[in-house]
């Protein structure tokens, strides 16, 4: 066997895909998170709708998102593998097991936890991901007053399509934008209580994930060190399992309420 | 006497590897707070032994002192009982309350077959330790003391390391069964003096690769192990031979 067949088929080689795999997605999270804030911002969606244009037509960025797509599957399926695998290593269970004396809930559940993750990826991807790339997104025309700010939209006919998604045009101060509107295909979908519940329940899962994940991965690659052990706690606790999970939940309930 | 205690046990009994097992209840009475957790398996075998119905109850004991690491119970849900930092011999009846139901079992993995009992073969550390826990010197007239200079810090972390007696604990505890703790102490306790410096790569990727083979379970770093071994062997150990394999595999000329 090679060495790099045998480094990544050794138990050790196989928690540090999981790692490298589930710190790439981390990355992830935070740029999903910092461009989803725009679907906050009060302008009928045209900030958002642009930036869904450019991370579909970027070639650096579609490059990467299709190495994310593999990150997410590699991940999804390693992981569910190694669950199996591990359980083949206890074939007699314990009568009485006290799980909670020794260890945190949610490292013992990286499975379960991870499976309710894939099952929101694929919901999310197919309303959101599958419906702007392959389905019929209605266009916006947005006309915007350079001077004053001000932004009127207009709905295009149900039928009306483009050659490309977006198209932008000034006559005089006024600048016309008609743009796919995936802002509106998430104002209604998050009108659905059980899709919100769904990413409620999904976002809980992702927090206990990462909670325990962030700082299992760099124990994984070795890094267990009193200099930087501090700031992995405090990036994992604070920004992984309380600030993504909490912004990500604040857009449905947002929509949902509004 | 005042203050002693009735217990009652559910033990686990298999009668060989091939035979089912189950729990069997039995009641101690007249406990004394002040015994091991071993001498009341003593004073129940003994009764056992007089009464001449049942065999008396399988389980590894040694030293009975916490330092040989042969006695091995998984107690209540727990590897060595309730206590941190001690084996079995060295949790005494104290611990509990009377009338309390303790639940006894072997510890579980696929790698620590049961031999009967409460005694489980743990020959795969053994194996592992063959591989590579070792270091080459060569016989002869022992060198003068402190002739390597070894760093005070490095010397107590291969010293904590060294403290693992190999009970197996860590792996009874772990939900995946892996034996990461065991072998990152040994591995650590070598990797961090400069005798263990010359075997260091094919230390690591031998031991591993045993372990592998032995059928114990990958790491999900939830901490069991650290947090139930008697000798409190610390994770950082895990990252320790986390970074000597990858060390081993992505820098030197072996695999």
């Amino acid at each position: 066997m090679n060495w790099i067949t045998k480094m990544f088929s050794s138990s050790l080689g196989q928690k540090l895909i999981m790692a490298l795999t589930g710190l790439f997605l981390c990355s992830f999270l935070i740029i999903h998170m910092v461009g989803n804030l725009q679907l906050f911002k009060h302008d009928a969606g045209l900030a958002f709708n642009k930036y869904a244009v450019f991370m579909t037509t970027n070639p650096l960025i579609k490059t990467t998102s299709y190495l994310l797509y593999a990150a997410i599957l590699f991940h999804a399926f390693k992981g569910i593998a190694l669950v199996f695998q591990n359980k083949k290593a206890r074939p007699v269970k314990y009568q009485a097991f006290d799980g909670k004396a020794n260890s945190h809930w949610s490292s013992r559940n990286m499975g379960v936890l991870g499976t309710i993750i894939l099952v929101f990826v694929v919901v999310h991807m197919s309303n959101f991901w599958a419906e702007y790339k392959f389905g019929h997104v209605p266009y916006t025309r947005y006309t915007e007053n350079i001077q004053t700010g001000e932004i009127q939209s207009d709905y295009m006919p149900a039928d009306f399509t483009m050659n490309s998604k977006m198209e932008e045009q000034s006559e005089g101060l006024m600048k016309v934008t008609i743009v796919k509107d995936l802002f509106r295909s998430v104002e209604l979908g998050f009108k659905e209580l059980w899709l919100v519940a769904l990413y409620i329940i999904a976002m809980a899962a992702l927090s206990f994930h990462l909670y325990h994940g962030f700082k299992s991965a760099f124990q994984t690659m070795g890094l267990n060190h009193k200099k930087y052990n501090g700031a992995i706690n405090f990036i994992g606790i604070g920004v992984f399992a309380i600030l993504i999970p909490i912004g990500f939940a604040a857009m449905p309930l947002y929509f949902f309420i509004k | 006497m005042s203050g002693n205690m009735n217990i009652n046990l559910k033990v686990w009994r298999q009668k060989n590897g091939k035979s089912q097992g189950k729990l069997v209840d039995y009641k101690v009475e007249g406990v004394s707070p002040d015994m091991s957790f071993l001498e009341m398996f003593d004073v129940l075998n003994d009764r056992l032994v007089s009464e001449g119905k049942d065999e008396p109850i399988a389980f590894d004991h040694d030293c009975r002192e916490g330092i040989c690491g042969m006695c091995s119970m998984y107690i209540n849900g727990r590897p060595h009982g309730p206590n941190q930092g001690v084996t079995t011999c060295q949790l005494h009846m104290r611990s509990f309350k009377d009338g309390d139901t303790i639940v006894v079992e072997p510890w579980r993995a696929a790698a620590f077959p049961v031999i009967k009992d409460l005694a489980v073969n743990r020959s795969a550390f053994d194996r592992i330790i063959a591989s590579g826990g070792f270091i080459s010197v060569n016989t002869g007239n022992a060198q003068d003391a402190n002739s390597l200079p070894i760093a005070k810090d490095n010397a107590d972390e291969a010293f904590a390391a060294a403290a693992c007696i190999g009970c197996g604990a860590c792996v009874a505890a772990c939900k995946n069964s892996s034996a990461m703790l065991f072998v990152s102490a040994k591995v650590s306790q070598l990797a961090l003096l400069p005798q263990g410096d010359p075997e260091r790569n094919t230390r690591v990727l031998n031991m591993v690769a045993q372990m592998d083979t032995e059928g114990f379970g990958a790491c999900t770093n939830t901490g069991a192990c650290s947090a139930e071994c008697p000798k409190e062997i610390s994770l950082t150990n895990i990252a320790r031979l986390n970074r000597e394999y990858f060390a081993a595999q992505l820098g030197s000329d072996r695999s």
